[in-house]
């Protein structure tokens, strides 16, 4: 782990906020987390805009943007509603869910409270299960030790399948980490082994059955299962971009720019 | 997949409803179940349990209030707190405003004619209007200037959303969405209130059903009726050391009559009209928050306490001259609202009730909170002063010995009170909120029928078996 003032020496790292410079980037990266976890604080200070950071039901419903630089690479920031699930099908939650998954970010960052972690990790649960490509940041790490709570991080990581880095995004602490990490899960750096929930016998045997189906339909898409799981719940969103053909279009835009980039990069000669 | 040459979207939406019917009804919920205990477990092994003894405090509380054996034990207990102390702690207060304003009233009638002053003047400002402030303030501001800054604190200490998670099965049972118990608890404080919380319910269906049952938990503004007619009524028969616990206990009845009667409907109204399940959410229970004290006083006593009673006195005013006018103005060898009364007083009859109640409640339409005072003005024929005004026995010789009250009126007054329709400000809010005014006059209909419908039954009930 580096230290403080390793994260403050410029060879360390490259970052450029870019506020709404977003026309022209390389990768997408979400912001995802329940309300008041500090998601608005972190978007603000990568991005060096000024999003307003209160928040109550029902007032968020859209998404901010933004953009950063990173090592060279250039991000665009989306930040999405504070929701506690994707289950259920409110304004707030339905914007959140749709961009996971057909907006395809290649890496979604789930912002949660490290003084309630439990209560924050049902949405990092779901989101795992329509992408693989999620890092945790727990965030409020300053107020965790204030209340006295130690939250092992490697032990969260290693549980959950996926890494998480400690922050606290209103001092910027364990911010150069984060964006570390999410550039080494885009590339694939990282081993991800993503933890799925179980549920009963008959419910994993459906599950089984049917995402090989939507696999066949749309070879490549990376979340078959969490489909499968909406379609059993009888998700119209769902059913709707399984018959419209726009899963396919999903995973086809997806391999096209991945190929782009990586072409890009090696032209660059930064990879 | 070699056994599925070719799929198309249609098979594999096919598929996924035969795979449907295969799994059990509850499936949703065992996901959601088995989420929860996969968290637990990662949580417990990441998170250092605290040595801060306060947080350990918090959890034991949580477990207890949110416990399925304790959590709604505690919640009546805590009902009953402060319903109890808004009967003892309102009663003597009541009584010295309304001897002060009421003297002054005297004095200020006795100047009026000492200065001839023609005497529909004075009747008009002082028998009329200003008695009629007299009275909503003496019965109003005491209980809210309690009771608000009860329900504050416990809505400041993070204590509401507890309630939702305690009464969420009961709503589910009922077809509704369990944050509705948020809004019900908001309709205590205000049913208009109640309505524009409901925009926290996203279902349209549960939302409906949330704005249209809003009514039937009694607002600030009838705690005062229910309040008046459980000390005068209920609790006269017994001992004085019991008198407030039998009142508030009677009051907590009633509350408790209403929350059934809004389970009742939203079940009703999700298997008729409203059809469909209840939802899934997520609830937040935030952290347990020392209440600041002077802030709870202040949104208590000026943002709602002042607020309320200053609208309360708004309507109160010119229904007073409303009243002054209906009981005063001659008509042939009677007065006009004689004439209402009789006209009303065979349907009131029928509902274990008189043409003076019903004829206050329309008159109280734009608040609910004149009601009382109606009632007793146009008993009084609005100038006759009673005895001990704003005393039990006072009100007690005007209704029982001079209007022949009995427990059944009270009974049913207390019934018709916490059913019948919503005042004006709660129709207007649930246009609003609704865009539609089919659904606000749905609103008044399903109210207004319940309380017809339930106070005739208990009305005949009580003839036919003889209580009264």
């Amino acid at each position: 782990m580096p230290t403080e003032h390793c994260e403050e020496c410029p060879a360390f790292y490259h970052l450029e906020q870019m506020g709404f410079k977003i026309g022209n980037f390389d990768r997408v990266v979400a912001l995802a987390g329940n309300p008041n976890t500090g998601k608005s604080t972190l978007f603000n200070s990568l991005t060096g805009l000024k999003q307003h950071t209160g928040n109550w039901p029902g007032k968020t419903v859209t998404r901010a943007e933004g953009g950063y630089q990173f090592n060279g690479v250039r991000y665009k920031l989306v930040d999405l509603p504070g929701t506690y699930s994707l289950l259920s099908a409110s304004q707030d939650e339905e914007v959140a869910r749709d961009f996971i998954l057909f907006g395809q970010p290649d890496c979604t960052i789930v912002v949660t409270d490290a003084t309630a972690l439990e209560r924050n990790l049902n949405l990092v649960i779901q989101v795992m299960e329509i992408t693989d490509h999620v890092v945790v940041a727990v965030n409020l790490m300053d107020e965790a030790r204030r209340k006295g709570l130690e939250v092992d991080t490697r032990s969260l990581s290693r549980d959950l399948g996926i890494p998480a880095v400690p922050v606290t995004a209103r001092t910027g602490e364990g911010i150069h980490t984060l964006l570390a990490t999410v550039a080494d899960v885009i590339q694939g750096e990282v081993p991800i082994n993503p933890m799925h929930v179980a549920g009963t016998p008959e419910f994993q045997k459906a599950v089984n059955e049917l995402a090989p189906m939507i696999e066949h339909l749309a070879p490549g898409v990376p979340n078959a299962r969490w489909l499968a799981i909406r379609l059993l719940d009888g998700d119209a969103r769902v059913q709707n971009a399984i018959t419209s053909g726009e899963l396919g279009e999903i995973v086809a835009r997806q391999r096209r720019t991945d190929v782009q980039f990586s072409k890009k990069m090696s032209v660059e000669g930064r990879q | 997949m070699m056994d599925h040459p070719n799929i198309q979207p249609k098979d594999i939406l096919a598929k996924a409803e035969t795979l449907r019917g295969s799994l059990s009804m509850g499936f949703r919920d065992e996901i959601v179940k088995s989420i929860y205990s996969e968290v637990e477990k990662v949580a417990r092994r990441a998170v250092k349990p605290s040595k801060d003894r306060k947080y350990d405090f918090d959890q034991k509380i949580d477990r207890l209030v949110t416990s399925p054996i304790t959590g709604l034990p505690i919640m009546l207990i805590l009902l009953g707190l402060i319903i109890w102390l808004t009967v003892t702690g309102a009663n003597i207060p009541s009584q010295m405003i309304a001897n002060a304003l009421f003297k002054f009233g005297d004095w200020a009638r006795a100047l009026f004619i000492s200065w001839n002053v023609p005497w529909w003047i004075t009747g008009f400002i002082w028998d009329g209007v200003y008695l009629a402030l007299a009275w909503v303030v003496s019965v109003m501001l005491p209980p809210m200037a309690i009771f608000f800054p009860a329900f504050t604190f416990l809505e400041d200490l993070g204590y509401l959303p507890r309630v939702a998670f305690n009464l969420d099965w009961l709503f589910k049972k009922a077809g509704a969405h369990g944050k509705q118990s948020l809004t019900m608890a908001m309709g205590f404080g205000c049913n208009a209130a109640g309505v524009v919380a409901t925009r926290v319910i996203d279902s349209p269906r549960e939302r409906l059903i949330a704005i249209l049952t809003n009514n039937f938990v009694p607002c600030n503004g009838r705690f005062p009726t229910l309040i008046m007619l459980a000390t005068v009524f209920v609790a006269a028969a017994f001992p004085p050391a019991l008198t407030s616990l039998v009142a508030a206990g009677t009051v907590v009845g009633v509350v408790l009559v209403g929350v059934a009667f809004t389970f009742l409907m939203s079940w009703i109204l999700s298997r008729t009209i409203l059809k469909g399940e209840a939802s899934a959410f997520t609830l937040e229970l935030p952290p347990f928050r020392r209440p600041n004290f002077g802030r709870i006083l202040y949104t208590s006593l000026i943002d709602r306490t002042i607020f309320v009673l200053w609208r309360a006195m708004q309507t109160a005013a010119p229904a007073g001259a409303v009243i002054w006018i209906l009981a005063n103005v001659p008509f042939g060898d009677t007065t006009l609202a004689n004439i209402i009364v009789q006209w009303l007083n065979p349907f009131g009859f029928l509902l274990g009730l008189d043409g003076v109640i019903l004829l206050a409640y329309i008159i109280a339409i734009p608040a609910n909170e004149i009601v009382v005072p109606t009632m007793m003005m146009l008993y009084t024929g609005a100038g006759m002063m009673i005895d001990g005004p704003g005393t039990s026995t006072g009100i007690y010789n005007l209704l029982v010995n001079a209007n022949g009250w009995t427990m059944l009126t009270a009974v049913n007054l207390m019934l018709f009170s916490l059913l019948h329709n919503p005042c004006a400000t709660t129709i207007i809010t649930i246009y609003k909120e609704t865009k539609s005014w089919k659904w606000a006059g749905v609103s008044v209909l399903i109210t207004l029928g319940t309380a017809f419908l339930v106070t005739f039954l208990t009305a005949s009930a009580a003839r036919l078996l003889s209580w009264a």
